[in-house]
């Protein structure tokens, strides 16, 4: 594979015009594409922005990580070539930008955190538990619906201190997706974006300062990606998914969500709460957003044959990077749907 | 009047023009730019306490609660320690001490917030967090103590400076006529600073400005929990603080208007503190 692609970067560069491009880059001037968009991918997407780089050095893409909403507005405005988003676009998004389509390109997930003087094994939560966490209906952690899933852990009677992001991100989208799904209240109550107006708790900036709080307040509990929990080796809870199973989040379970799910043909969907043994329930795709009849017709055929490359050699990255690769059924619709964009 | 005489000031006079075209600039784009929320909101946003993006309810009250009432505490906190440093430094600090004490001020001031922020992460929220187990409140850490207390330390080294400057600029014999008359020390300092309250007061007020605006330091302590309360230890938000947190993700054009309202009325708070600290300062020096 790796040979296959440095052939076709070889041959590209003896032969710069034969690419399908007309002629709008110069030889041996890089053709530069940015993009602008989620924070969460911004490990990966350099990774395969330089990688690929290495691969075609006649290709330079940019990636600007100023969030999901500012990339959706900035490539609804054609001020970045393509963006990139944790959570789909919904329907007033779509209708100012025609013409625009979603590619996942790795999966990520949220992981509860806590902090409870003098428990150190690994606490079990249902959805609906965290729900009522969250909503401030159980207010200590030896409330009998926690004793419950947790016979083993002896747990103490104090309070429950709540920690959320203060910042929007797409990681309290996952999350609070997640909790309105499994809990009525919940969506009525509190409902889903990236930022929320949450019932109760203390907000902190970020997964380092969600982990901070959590890790300094004895009694506190938080969300946090992932990634972010594996790379610090901060221990997590497992959470029970439809299938009744209690599941810890990691690349493979979060990989078992989305196989498990059914993607429709705009791949907008949320996967959280997924069906299909073994899969994480907090699990989330995340979005790189193109035009189908790209304007920089040049600039679209290089991103079409990059995401040929991300689904396919880039998704080996994946895993050391703490972001769970697509599986393939998903990586076959994305191939089909990158056919039908128009540049060339 | 020669001609480059001429030239100058009117070049001069462009720059100053400059300056307040560019005040009256920001202050109609953030309003252009808020028009969707201060329509469907108008005065309401100043007086309700809901900030819902999901269900599009917007009200700024307890940001701009946040800000004055953080503002005002670090203000009560910062002013006689800063006042202390300055008149110890021009009044009483012996001369070898003098270079580096200034020195130190001056490197307070020069600290990025951020590092502020994780200080204020790591050493003042545990502190605090003790103080609370102490007296028996909810052990957080965070929330407006301390808030107020990092946005003390940030403004201490601007208002010494400016009051250690003032200082100075007071004549050696005011200070003369003090000790003539018989004046202690104490007496003679007092004098001093009577002479030179305009300057003081001004000192004070810049300072005011610069924690009614300081952001990221604020937004990693203060809990972030948008709630009007009078309590210290409770957690709460500043109107800087939920634009560096919500205006990245912020979508939705409503949502969007009104974070950008939440700009327009910290801009006019801050112009409206400043007006007041003027008009305070030309009383004072007028009687």
């Amino acid at each position: 594979m790796l040979a296959a692609a440095l052939l076709t970067a070889c041959g590209g560069n003896t032969q710069p015009v034969t690419a399908g491009s007309p002629g709008t880059v110069a030889p041996g001037q890089p053709l530069q594409i940015n993009g602008a968009g989620a924070t969460f991918p911004n490990p990966i997407y350099s990774k395969w922005f330089s990688e690929y780089n290495k691969l075609h050095p006649d290709i330079r893409i940019n990636y600007q990580s100023i969030g999901s909403g500012g990339g959706i507005q900035q490539v609804t405005n054609h001020t970045v070539f393509f963006g990139a988003t944790d959570g789909p676009m919904n329907e007033e998004q779509l209708k100012a930008a025609p013409g625009i389509m979603h590619f996942p390109t790795v999966l990520g997930a949220v992981v509860p955190v806590y902090n409870i003087p003098g428990v150190t094994g690994e606490l079990k939560f249902t959805g609906p538990v965290l729900a009522d966490i969250y909503l401030g209906k159980i207010k200590k952690w030896n409330d009998p619906a926690l004793a419950k899933l947790n016979s083993g852990v002896k747990l103490p009677a104090t309070d429950i201190t709540i920690v959320h992001r203060s910042d929007g991100s797409g990681t309290t989208y996952i999350f609070v997706d997640y909790l309105s799904k499994v809990s009525p209240q919940f969506k009525s109550d509190v409902g889903v974006s990236t930022s929320v107006k949450w019932p109760a708790g203390v907000g902190g900036k970020g997964n380092e300062g969600v982990s901070g709080l959590v890790t300094q307040t004895p009694g506190s509990i938080g969300y946090v990606e992932l990634i972010y929990a594996l790379q610090n080796k901060i221990p997590f809870g497992s959470v029970q998914n439809a299938a009744s199973e209690f599941v810890k989040g990691s690349t493979d379970s979060v990989t078992k969500a989305a196989a498990g799910a059914t993607i429709p043909s705009d791949f907008r969907v949320s996967i959280t709460n997924a069906t299909g043994a073994g899969a994480y329930p907090i699990s989330s795709f995340t979005w790189i957003l193109l035009y189908q009849d790209p304007m920089d017709k040049a600039s679209g055929k290089a991103m079409v044959d990059f995401m040929h490359w991300a689904l396919t050699d880039g998704q080996k990255f994946a895993p050391d990077l703490g972001y769970a690769p697509l599986p393939a059924n998903v990586v076959m619709m994305e191939m089909a749907a990158l056919d039908t964009l128009k540049a060339s | 009047m020669r001609s480059t005489d001429l030239g100058f000031r009117v070049g001069i006079g462009v720059f100053a023009a400059a300056l307040l075209l560019i005040v009256v600039a920001i202050g109609v784009s953030l309003a252009n730019d808020s028009s969707l929320s201060l329509q469907r909101f108008g005065l309401n946003f100043w007086r309700t306490s809901d900030w819902n993006p999901v269900a599009g309810e917007f009200g700024a009250l307890p940001f701009i609660w946040g800000t004055l009432y953080s503002s005002v505490l670090a203000l009560l906190i910062a002013t006689p320690v800063a006042l202390g440093i300055a008149v110890f430094i021009s009044e009483l600090c012996p001369s070898m001490l003098r270079a580096p004490l200034i020195f130190l001020t001056e490197l307070l001031a020069a600290i990025p917030s951020i590092v502020y922020g994780l200080w204020g992460i790591f050493v003042l929220v545990p502190a605090v967090r003790k103080f609370e187990l102490m007296i028996g409140a909810a052990p957080l850490g965070v929330g407006m103590l301390a808030g107020a207390l990092i946005l003390a330390v940030m403004v201490v080294p601007f208002t010494s400076a400016v009051a250690r400057e003032v200082l100075k600029t007071v004549p050696m014999t005011q200070r003369e006529a003090a000790y003539a008359l018989g004046a202690t020390r104490f007496e003679a300092i007092r004098a001093a600073m009577f002479y030179a309250r305009t300057g003081i007061i001004g000192a004070v007020m810049l300072g005011f400005g610069r924690a009614l605006g300081e952001t990221m330091a604020v937004t990693m302590v203060i809990g972030n929990n948008p709630q009007v309360s009078l309590s210290l230890f409770a957690p709460q938000y500043t109107m800087a603080a939920v634009l560096a947190n919500e205006f990245t993700e912020a979508a939705n054009a409503l949502y969007l208007s009104a974070l950008i309202e939440i700009g327009l009325v910290l801009f006019i708070i801050t112009l409206a503190v400043n007006v007041l600290s003027r008009g305070l300062i030309w009383s004072m020096a007028r009687s």
